[in-house]
């Protein structure tokens, strides 16, 4: 599922290149959002045969090699903060550090492949009980920001970038554990201002361009507020078993 | 939800957030909230009991209708929820279609 507000425009050459063999959606209004608790990418579910989920929305990786296309980080430009951006924490906290949590890259796939085999005796699939108890939290706030967000992607896709803009802004203070909604909003600007293969990567404003970010953060400096652990939560441990 | 206007059927309301009206209530799965239904649908006071936020935009004549926050978890019931999406040709695909075989969900996003 691509979680994007551009649909098939921002999509089409990821999913082409690829060629997957299994379905592969396009998510422009984040129901994984609302219907499953997804706040961050990359997120997984599973499902199994009778339709129920055996494991809530939980960071996830593939398995094998994993790096950043060539030139991705090179071809950035130099980005400031937002003017409004919360205060970075006190001490001395690496931002890339905290994007390196979770679960362990390398071995995640493991697991699915337990319970592909073993199937309810995998020690990795949940009860129902546990399967809603382990679902991200939503007080009434979070359904507050979800209906922010809504409107900030409709009123996006209608030309309203100012009412947009404000919902948005609303849903992110709403919903800050929400990076889904976060990086949504503030790469659509990227996309228009940098443009080129990696322009949604550019989540902030320009360096000397500060004034005109309307968004009342960025991307670094939210990870940087960020606690060890919190951005990809560790949610099982395949080494362990 | 977007939404011009409150008056809506609860078969609008169904279709949009998956929760049924049933005669014993609001039902997604195998929980069932219960409603005043002497009346016909209100989706104002179906939203207050399943904790669903309203938010009016006055300048843009809209209204959004928030996911609901039962339990204040973003999951109520293990039932997998019915999911309809594109896919790049425009061709709609079903979750419930995959039923009877084991399913990973990948969300990704090219940002």
């Amino acid at each position: 599922m691509s979680l994007d507000l551009t649909g098939a425009e921002g999509s089409r050459k990821f999913i082409e290149a690829a060629s997957p063999e299994h379905p592969s959606l396009l998510d422009p209004t984040h129901q994984m959002d609302t219907l499953f608790g997804v706040v961050n990418i990359p997120n997984v579910v599973w499902i199994d045969e009778q339709g129920m989920i055996v494991r809530p929305a939980e960071p996830g990786w593939p398995g094998g090699r994993q790096e950043l296309p060539a030139g991705l980080l090179a071809s950035l430009p130099k980005m400031g903060r937002a003017p409004k951006a919360p205060a970075p924490p006190e001490g001395e906290r690496d931002p890339r550090a905290m994007l390196a949590t979770g679960q362990d890259r390398t071995t995640y796939h493991e697991a699915i492949r337990d319970w592909v085999a073993k199937g309810t005796a995998s020690e990795y699939a949940l009860s129902p009980d546990e399967v809603v108890a382990r679902s991200e939290p939503r007080p009434i706030t979070k359904s507050e920001g979800a209906a922010h967000f809504e409107l900030a992607n409709h009123l996006w896709r209608e030309g309203n970038r100012d009412r947009s803009i404000w919902h948005f802004n609303e849903a992110n203070r709403l919903q800050p554990d929400n990076w889904t909604y976060k990086r949504q909003a503030w790469s659509l600007l990227g996309r228009e201002r940098v443009g080129g293969d990696y322009g949604q990567f550019v989540q902030g404003p320009l360096e000397g361009e500060e004034a005109s970010w309307p968004y009342d953060s960025d991307f670094w400096s939210d990870v940087a507020t960020v606690e060890a652990g919190a951005y990809y939560p560790k949610t099982l441990d395949v080494s362990a078993s | 939800m977007i939404l011009q206007e409150l008056d809506i059927s609860a078969e609008q309301f169904e279709q949009a957030t998956g929760w049924k009206i049933k005669p014993e209530g609001a039902c997604k799965g195998d929980m069932c909230v219960p409603l005043d239904q002497s009346a016909d649908f209100d989706l104002k006071a179906a939203a207050d009991r399943l904790r669903m936020a309203l938010v009016h935009d006055e300048l843009a004549g809209l209204w959004a209708l928030g996911p609901e926050s039962l339990g204040d978890r973003a999951l109520v019931t293990a039932e997998a929820p019915e999911l309809i999406l594109n896919d790049l040709n425009g061709n709609e695909f079903r979750l419930s279609s995959l039923r009877g075989k084991k399913v990973v969900i990948v969300s990704w996003a090219p940002y």
